[in-house]
């Protein structure tokens, strides 16, 4: 690189980049699944611990012993089962879940020979079979009269609406976006779940009845909590991160610089990947599995040079580890220890990144170190981290620390207002949000009960 | 290097693997391409009378135990389909070509005296080294009088041993059927008919499996199923058993047994030589994984023959007999205790709840900050093994000696025994 020559280029973005065919095979399935003996010689590799290490490590506390045990019996449709019941998304979670710092990294055979039990993949083999035959194995209770409004159509939102079906109750989803799934829908990458099956698996859900689902339909827009309050029984928010953070520094507005969320979900909603314009030089700012997902899929559209940049170490990256490794097999470049210092552009178009230097001090936090550098890039995507953004503010449930403050049962402090999924604290995760919804369906169902029988009492 | 040759009843080899009366041995095809290999014997599968039998289609079953194949295996295929002049024509070609191996040849012909002497001199022309009275497949044929039928009833046995002796010079070896109470009757019958050998086990009579969606044995023949003859690795600790009684049994002491049942590896040969076999005949394995297997029995048995400097064959044949007592006198104070090894341990918990569920309540399990914890309470443990069979990992759990210092006492002189004899 000859100094400051690239600022005087002009940005390369461009379409079909790659042929079709190419396209269409790398943004078909990442990992394809097991054939049906992989499944048994990999089912027969389970121990069948006792108090299973895998089972305390899910989220949703999958049964996950017994349901590969009916793999390798051949009771299929019990291990789908076996799954479903903990975890309605158990589908998308079998491909999208980080096992390996969950379930797998549990698994005694880790420890024993640093080669787990495919559990996702696994999982996967039951849930694919159910879902192929098109079978419905639950049922709702008899219509209970109550009304549940959930507000957000992803994971967490549809989870709780499953499990509240069951009980009888109806419920009546409002989600903003065109479609429901959330980030299922809009914030995975594609590889992760092709061929519709985010769509697939709400219509499995949507199978049981008692749920209708609005879209376009925004809390703080086109509703408001005391209303919802009012005319339902309890409501449930699954609001997600609306919001996304900023770099940090000055940011003039210049064209090719984009959140790595809206990047990814344009993807997903694209039935021509190719027609995408992506850029010859890409640089993504952060350590997530947002970054991970937005540099892959600019790599598979024909960038040709994509970097990563994290300000801390791959430690430190919420990305796990493979994760990262995938993106490097993929070419992605990923470059530690430096933060953005300033956007350069020309002409209102963005020609490429200042980086300076950092380390973390001997608290962990980061400090800017001595050294600059500079990356061309013909486009940049941000993706240092959602945030869940206020919708109303009179009358909401308590927040702190930039999420909905919420008890072990996922009440709010607002009573019959309950919350689950990433607007509340912890694992921003599809697992951890079906079990906020499936926590919060219970209790909501409980305390709908225990007034009841007050009511008569 | 240990010299694993061996002379079995007059019949030289230059090794004790065999393989058994069975497919791979039907014709000279298999049976070259299996002295190729390295087998030091084969027993020709079985020879009857013209006109030949008629085989079923399909003929096998098998059992596949947690992703293993064929860890049993079950047939309900006849003897040789073949004609007898053809049979014949091979085994003389292929002893003249294979000098120096075993060539054995199984028989089986109805229980009258004139079709055994017919057979003979056929056999003996042929230049075989022995034959083996098959007496003990127990499908189809036993239902012709034949096999087991014979076998099942050891005044036949003696009888049909004695003419043979009477009307060949080739050595006898009488195959016996485990399809009956005491393995020990029918071998001490073939003794008194004079038999210069007995080898066992035939295959157990048996349903391998039941075609769930054909409601039918396995395998199914048109809808239908019959009962089958049982073998490979699942058979071998019955065969195992049968081998010693005979082996200790003071009336047949001494006679050469070829040991058959589930061998499939050098480990399970040196098993059956230890309680007494002085051969040992191989099928399953060999139809799992084809003849080149007999290359690792071969080297691994002599492996452990010069770890253990055993120079030949004899030098640990039937060493194990001895030990093989009555339940009576095992020693009462005699104790061990399980040793968990914790830098070993992976957690999974299965010591745990087999000994919580089904036996003594002798393995702690402690959850803490540190994660999971097994450990034995010695008070409760009395040293049943079953945690270290469950234990998925090789010397994670040992079973220790408990020093009682107390001397030998066995149930014939044990207080609680109310028969018990008075001490020595």
């Amino acid at each position: 690189m000859s100094g400051d020559a690239f600022l005087s280029e002009e940005p390369d973005i461009a379409s079909h980049r790659r042929d079709e065919a190419a396209l269409v095979c790398d943004f078909a399935d990442a990992h394809k699944p097991l054939s049906p003996d992989a499944a048994l010689v990999e089912a027969s590799r389970c121990y069948f611990c006792f108090d299973a290490p895998c089972t305390a490590a899910c989220p949703t506390g999958i049964d996950v012993p017994g349901f590969i045990r009916g793999i390798a019996t051949g009771n299929l449709k019990g291990a789908a089962l076996k799954i479903l019941e903990e975890n309605i998304f158990g589908g998308s979670c079998a491909r999208v879940c980080p096992t390996e710092i969950l379930c797998e990294r549990a698994c005694v055979r880790t420890a024993q020979e640093e080669r787990p039990v495919a559990i996702g993949a696994l999982q996967r083999r039951a849930t694919d079979w159910l879902m192929a035959r098109n079978l419905q194995p639950f049922t709702a209770a008899p219509a209970s009269g109550r009304r549940i409004a959930v507000i957000g159509a992803g994971p967490a939102g549809l989870a709780c609406a499953h499990r509240l079906a069951r009980f009888g109750h109806r419920v009546e989803i409002f989600e903003a976006r065109a479609k429901p799934g959330g980030l299922n829908e809009y914030g995975i990458a594609a590889y992760k779940l092709p061929d519709d099956f985010a769509e697939r698996e709400i219509d499995f859900i949507l199978g049981i009845g008692h749920i209708a689902i609005a879209t376009e339909k925004a809390l703080g827009r086109d509703l408001s909590l005391a209303s919802l309050r009012r005319d339902y029984d309890a409501v449930f928010l699954a609001l997600g991160q609306a919001g996304v953070n900023a770099l940090g520094i000055e940011e003039t507005p210049l064209a090719g610089v984009e959140d790595a969320v809206s990047f990814i979900a344009r993807l997903r909603q694209s039935k021509d990947k190719g027609s995408l314009p992506i850029g010859r030089r890409v640089v993504v700012i952060g350590g997530g599995n947002t970054a991970i997902d937005a540099a892959t899929q600019a790599r598979l559209l024909g960038a040709e040079e994509v970097s990563i940049v994290y300000r801390r170490g791959p430690a430190q990256m919420s990305a796990t580890g493979d994760e990262q490794a995938w993106a490097e097999t993929h070419g992605v470049g990923i470059r530690h220890f430096a933060a953005p210092l300033r956007l350069l552009g020309a002409g209102g178009r963005v020609r490429g990144v200042v980086f300076q230097r950092t380390r973390l001090d001997a608290n962990g936090a980061v400090v800017l170190d001595r050294g600059e550098f500079t990356l061309p890039a013909d486009q940049v995507f941000k993706a240092v981290g959602q945030r869940f953004v206020l919708p109303e503010t009179e009358g909401f449930p308590v927040v702190k620390g930039g999420r909905i403050v919420v008890d072990a049962k996922r009440r709010t402090t607002i009573a019959g207002v309950y919350a689950g999924g990433d607007c509340i604290a912890g694992l921003d995760l599809t697992v951890r949000a079906v079990e906020d919804g499936k926590i919060a369906a219970e209790a909501i169902h409980a305390d709908l009960s225990e007034a009841k029988e007050h009511a008569h009492g | 290097m240990a010299d694993l040759r061996v002379d079995f009843a007059g019949i030289k080899a230059p090794n004790p693997f065999w393989l058994a009366s069975a497919p791979p041995t039907d014709k000279e095809y298999n049976v070259v391409r299996a002295f190729r290999a390295g087998w030091g014997g084969v027993v020709w599968k079985t020879l009857g009378e013209d006109p030949p039998i008629v085989n079923v289609s399909s003929r096998y079953g098998a059992v596949t135990y947690n992703g293993a194949r064929v860890a049993g295996f079950s047939n309900i295929e006849l003897i040789t389909d073949r004609p007898l002049a053809v049979n014949l024509r091979e085994i003389k070609a292929v002893k003249r070509d294979w000098p120096d191996r075993a060539l054995v040849v199984s028989l089986m012909v109805p229980c009258e005296e004139e079709s055994w002497r017919r057979i003979l001199p056929l056999v003996e022309d042929t230049g075989a080294d022995g034959i083996e009275l098959n007496f003990g497949c127990p499908h189809g044929m036993s239902e012709r009088g034949m096999g087991s039928a014979v076998g099942q009833v050891p005044d036949y046995v003696e009888m049909v041993t004695r003419w043979c002796k009477q009307h060949t010079r080739m050595p006898v070896i009488v195959k016996l059927t485990p399809n009956i109470t005491d393995i020990r009757a029918p071998a001490r019958a073939a003794k008194r008919g004079g038999a210069d050998a007995v080898s066992l086990i035939n295959t157990i009579q048996s349903i391998v499996a039941v075609d769930l969606d054909a409601m039918a044995p396995e395998p199914v023949v048109g809808g239908q199923g019959s009962h089958g003859g049982y073998c490979g690795p699942a058979v071998k600790p019955i065969a195992l058993r049968m081998v010693a009684e005979i082996a200790r049994d003071p009336e047949t002491s001494g006679l050469p047994i070829s040991g058959i049942g589930g061998i499939s590896t050098w480990r399970d040969a040196a098993e059956f030589i230890a309680l007494g076999a002085g051969s040992v005949q191989v099928c399953t394995a060999a139809m799992h994984h084809g003849f080149r297997i007999v290359d690792d029995m071969i080297a691994g048995l002599a492996n452990w023959m010069d770890e253990k400097s055993h120079g030949v064959i004899e030098d640990f044949s039937g060493r194990a007999v001895r030990n093989f007592v009555n339940w009576e006198a095992l020693d009462l104070n005699y104790k061990t205790v399980a040793r968990i090894d914790q830098a070993l341990c992976i957690k999974c918990g299965l010591c745990h709840i087999a000994c919580e569920d089904t036996s003594h309540q002798a393995i702690a399990y402690e959850q803490s900050e540190a994660g999971r914890r097994f450990s034995v309470i010695d008070a409760e443990c009395v040293g049943c093994n079953l945690c270290y069979h469950v234990c998925p990992v090789e010397n994670c759990i040992t079973m220790v000696e408990e020093v009682s210092g107390k001397p030998k006492l066995t149930w014939k002189h044990h207080p609680n025994n109310p028969m018990r004899e008075a001490a020595e």
